[in-house]
């Protein structure tokens, strides 16, 4: 056996340009499954782990992942906002422990920006039920001297390098070219908080108040012409505001659940609805699975076509090794031998190959992770690979073996043609 | 020790039988010249006593084993064993050293690498010893096989049938890829070296001028009663 392995080496090294080529294919097609496989793992992972603590998030009637999506993920849009009454109506609920009020819409470069009360800092939790921390500075307290601070998230300060005491101006909606800033009405950054992995990092928060001042000024998504409000002079209306777009609800007891997200449901004044963050994750990995099937269909055919080709390269190989497979027939080899031969020299190369994909993935973690947490918010984990991914390696591998059984039958076929002479 | 009686070969999808020997055989030690125009069967003779085919009737004995008793891995095993097998050309294997390839018959053969250990210490000494007594230059030793001329290939082969001292070696044509002054030293050095291990030797060669001094000079053809016929194009169809 160590023969045969030792000669299916060398006999592999004496053609190592064609099978290097092959085994870099093989290694491309396991970077593909197994790199998808932990961007696949780690988006679940950051996606779950970003909010937690939380019992329910209420908005106006929407989809449950859309609404999780803006209020969490600050994707996409809200299709209407709810009342304040209705969000101190729930509040009122005798199973609730606490709300959050959410209103979104502004950004700054790109940013979201969140408008909420103190009781976000308080209350929202992530990961495994961690509570947000200050990195430096203060918090806002919701009053009307600290009307214009702002909280950033970790990601924020790191990418704008802000310190604190950096003014900023906001940018009504999502911003961009042609956008109108909130020039008039100045922030300053007050606090900057750890890095949480999660949007948090990326978002400015401000009070709730503050979201009310800077839009004064304006009516139906633009500045009322002709009227102009100054920041100081903001402070003198009534900024409690009517409107949010939605709300995280903290329960005194889990076990009321269903009963609080029946009462929002049914809250007869407004069109309303509860979500429990869980189960819009999970309606959000139903839709999301579609797409991830495809994509690792797609990965797995880019696999197949990989093993074709040392399929095509060993059997094209095989005609020109027919004296090899006769001289080690004369020396003692039987048939069998020369199958295990042929079976060990392709399983060597999807083994290469698979150990090239394994370190492709390992390199562009490490060295691409940085960038993408940056660019998507997504956590990249630098770990060893999990039982998933052994699982996948473990079938990569198999398929090679099997791959390769195809070669070493015809290896086996010939040499018990040939025997001694073969025909060349 | 060779015996072939009433053997029969007929290759699969032929109309006719390639080899029908009545009697032939070889003492221990001895030299056999087999000699005959391509197409008499010698080639299918040669498959026969290495146990690589097997006849359809009648017995082929090899040290007293009837190779068709065994079962095909069995037949390889004592093929490693008992059986050095030098072909024509294209012995080795390209990409090994050429110590390597000596050792080769050992990897193969529990028997022959104990054998080659006891002659000369180690296998490796052993390999080293029957590389100088077929004239190959030291320097040669390390290099890939691939990079030798054909004259000094064939040496190597000549040591590789040769390590462990294997009971017969078979010699299908071993000269006929080299010119007269190489062919006459080869074919000293391989009586010499066969003489010097105890082994057996059947040659098979077209030309009769290398017949002296063999124990016994066989013609096929006298001995093959199945009608002369180019085996080679029936086995294709």
């Amino acid at each position: 056996m160590n023969a045969l392995l030792m000669i299916a080496w060398r006999s592999g090294w004496n053609r190592r340009a064609t099978l290097a080529l092959v085994a870099f294919s093989i290694g491309l097609s396991t970077f593909l499954l197994l790199g998808f496989e932990r961007v696949r793992a780690d988006l679940r992972e950051s996606f779950s782990q970003s909010v937690s603590g939380t019992d329910l998030i209420v908005g106006a009637r929407t989809g449950g992942v859309q609404l999780m999506l803006y209020s969490v993920f600050h994707v996409g849009g809200a299709t209407n906002n709810i009342r304040m009454d209705s969000v101190r109506a729930i509040e009122q609920n005798k199973s609730v422990g606490w709300v959050v009020p959410l209103s979104l819409g502004d950004s700054h470069l790109g940013f979201p920006v969140l408008a909420t009360t103190p009781g976000f800092f308080e209350h929202f939790q992530y990961g495994y039920r961690q509570h947000l921390a200050l990195a430096s500075g203060r918090l806002f307290d919701g009053s009307l001297d600290e009307l214009y601070d702002t909280v950033v998230g970790a990601e924020v300060a790191d990418a704008l390098g802000y310190k604190l005491g950096q003014k900023i101006t906001l940018s009504h909606g999502a911003g961009g070219p042609g956008g109108i800033e909130h020039a008039d009405k100045p922030f300053t950054v007050v606090g900057i908080l750890q890095r949480t992995g999660t949007p948090v990092d990326r978002t400015v928060h401000i009070s709730l108040e503050a979201m009310e001042a800077i839009h004064l000024d304006w009516a139906g998504g633009a500045p009322m012409p002709g009227v102009a409000i100054p920041a100081a002079m903001a402070r003198k209306f009534d900024l409690a505001p009517k409107q949010v777009t939605a709300a995280l609800v903290g329960l005194k007891s889990r076990a009321a659940v269903f009963g609080v997200q029946r009462f929002v449901a049914d809250y007869p004044q407004e069109a309303l609805m509860a979500v429990l963050p869980g189960v819009a994750l999970d309606q959000l990995w139903d839709v999301v699975g579609a797409g991830e099937k495809a994509l690792l269909a797609l990965s797995a055919l880019v696999a197949v076509v990989s093993f074709a080709g040392l399929v095509a390269v060993i059997l094209a190989g095989l005609n020109e090794r027919r004296r090899e497979l006769a001289v080690l027939r004369a020396i003692g080899a039987g048939p069998r031998q020369v199958l295990m031969l042929l079976l060990a020299e392709g399983s060597l190369v999807a083994l290469l190959g698979v150990g090239i994909g394994a370190i492709l993935v390992a390199a562009s973690t490490v060295g691409l992770g940085p960038w993408i947490q940056s660019q998507y918010g997504i956590v990249l984990s630098a770990a060893p690979p999990s039982d998933e991914e052994w699982k996948r390696v473990g079938e990569i591998v198999l398929a090679g073996i099997v791959a390769s059984l195809i070669p070493a039958w015809r290896a086996y076929r010939l040499s018990l043609v040939d025997g001694l002479s073969p025909r060349v | 020790m060779i015996q072939v009686r009433d053997a029969r070969y007929r290759w699969p999808g032929a109309a006719s039988d390639c080899l029908l020997i009545d009697s032939l055989a070889l003492a221990e030690g001895a030299s056999m010249f087999l000699h005959g125009p391509s197409g008499s069967g010698k080639s299918t003779l040669l498959g026969l006593l290495a146990g690589v085919l097997v006849p359809q009737a009648g017995d082929v004995t090899l040290l007293g084993t009837r190779l068709q008793g065994l079962s095909a891995v069995r037949r390889d095993a004592f093929r490693a064993d008992h059986v050095g097998y030098i072909f024509q050309q294209f012995n080795l294997l390209p990409y090994l050293s050429v110590e390597d390839n000596v050792l080769m018959a050992c990897r193969f053969s529990k028997l022959r690498h104990q054998r080659a250990v006891a002659a000369g210490g180690t296998a490796l000494a052993c390999a080293r010893e029957l590389l100088e007594g077929v004239g190959l230059d030291a320097g040669l030793w390390r290099r890939k096989a691939s990079e030798l001329s054909v004259g000094q290939q064939q040496r190597v082969a000549a040591a590789r049938a040769l390590i462990g001292a294997p009971e017969v070696v078979i010699a299908d044509e071993p000269t006929s890829a080299l010119d007269a002054a190489m062919r006459d030293g080869f074919m000293r050095l391989l009586r010499r070296e066969c003489a010097r291990a105890g082994s057996a030797l059947v040659f098979v060669s077209h030309d009769e001028r290398l017949a002296e001094s063999f124990d016994r000079v066989v013609s096929l053809p006298s001995v093959n009663r199945a009608a002369v016929r180019p085996a080679r194009e029936e086995a294709v169809a």
